[in-house]
């Protein structure tokens, strides 16, 4: 299993127990007096699981196991597919801390957190198909 | 990679980048307000990644995984798994643009039914493949 896939899978695994902290935050806040702002956490938890441990994962494994490109560049573009993973998951993590902030506290800079939150992540899907597209055929056979 | 699976996974990727490209729009919206329509998209978002993406791929990847016959047909009745692209795709548009064009409550009816076909036909055509070993 490749460096970038372990880094993928180990990363969804955080982001799930996360997601499933949250959602216990979620449910603790109609029965305790929990901080305003943790009713604002719900498009976060519902991402933790779709994008940091469901696409997360998805990602990992088809690096690690479609048809290779070629012998001397068996995953296509490495740094790609680590640019893929840092935008991904600093976009995820900017979204969960800015969310609620500018939810709390509208129109101030957690706002322009929130648009560099929706780049990041636009920009890791578009990398991932890029890199990933190439592998998606028959088994390599030779040059 | 049979020629299916990759049907349907690159079907799944270009559902990846749409669901993706709304999703980033609603988000950033949230943060800088650009137009308030945008949150009719929502229903889309959801389903061109919840059906478009994970689920396609699961179907692409299976058809592809799964054990295989010993004689050809190497992966059995693969009629189910082409009527089950068709079907899911028209289930996915009908539910989505359905939803976001205001097509009432009718088209996104349509489109689960659709969808449960695609699921169908897909069964169909994996059940004898899901064993110990190649059959």
């Amino acid at each position: 299993m490749p460096p970038l896939t372990r880094w993928h899978i180990k990363t969804a695994f955080i982001s799930l127990a996360a997601a499933m902290t949250l959602g216990v935050a979620l449910a603790l806040a109609l029965v305790l007096p929990l901080p305003g702002w943790v009713v604002y956490l719900s498009p976060a938890f519902f991402h933790l699981i779709m994008v940091g441990w469901v696409t997360q994962m998805i990602f990992g494994v088809i690096f690690w196991m479609f048809p290779i490109v070629s012998r001397a560049r068996p995953r296509g573009n490495e740094r790609l597919g680590w640019a893929t993973y840092g935008l991904l998951n600093g976009g995820l993590l900017l979204r969960v801390v800015a969310e609620p902030a500018n939810s709390v506290s509208p129109g101030g800079g957690w706002g322009w957190v929130l648009v560099a939150s929706a780049l990041m992540q636009w920009l890791a899907a578009v990398f991932f198909v890029v890199n990933a597209w190439p592998r998606v055929k028959e088994k390599y056979r030779g040059e | 990679m049979p020629r299916l699976s990759q049907w349907y996974i690159k079907l799944s990727f270009g559902y990846l980048l749409a669901g993706f490209t709304v999703g980033a729009l609603l988000l950033a919206n949230k943060g800088r307000p650009l137009h308030p329509a945008l949150w009719g998209l929502l229903p889309a978002h959801i389903e061109w990644l919840l059906m478009g993406w994970v689920a396609q791929l699961t179907l692409g990847v299976a058809f592809w995984i799964l054990p295989r016959f010993w004689q050809a047909p190497r992966r059995g009745r693969t009629t189910g798994a082409v009527v089950a692209i068709v079907l899911l795709n028209a289930g996915i548009l009908l539910v989505s643009l359905g939803a976001v064009l205001g097509l009432g409550a009718w088209a996104t009816a349509a489109g689960r039914l659709l969808e449960i076909g695609a699921a169908a036909a897909f069964a169909h055509a994996a059940w004898p493949r899901i064993v110990g070993r190649a059959g």
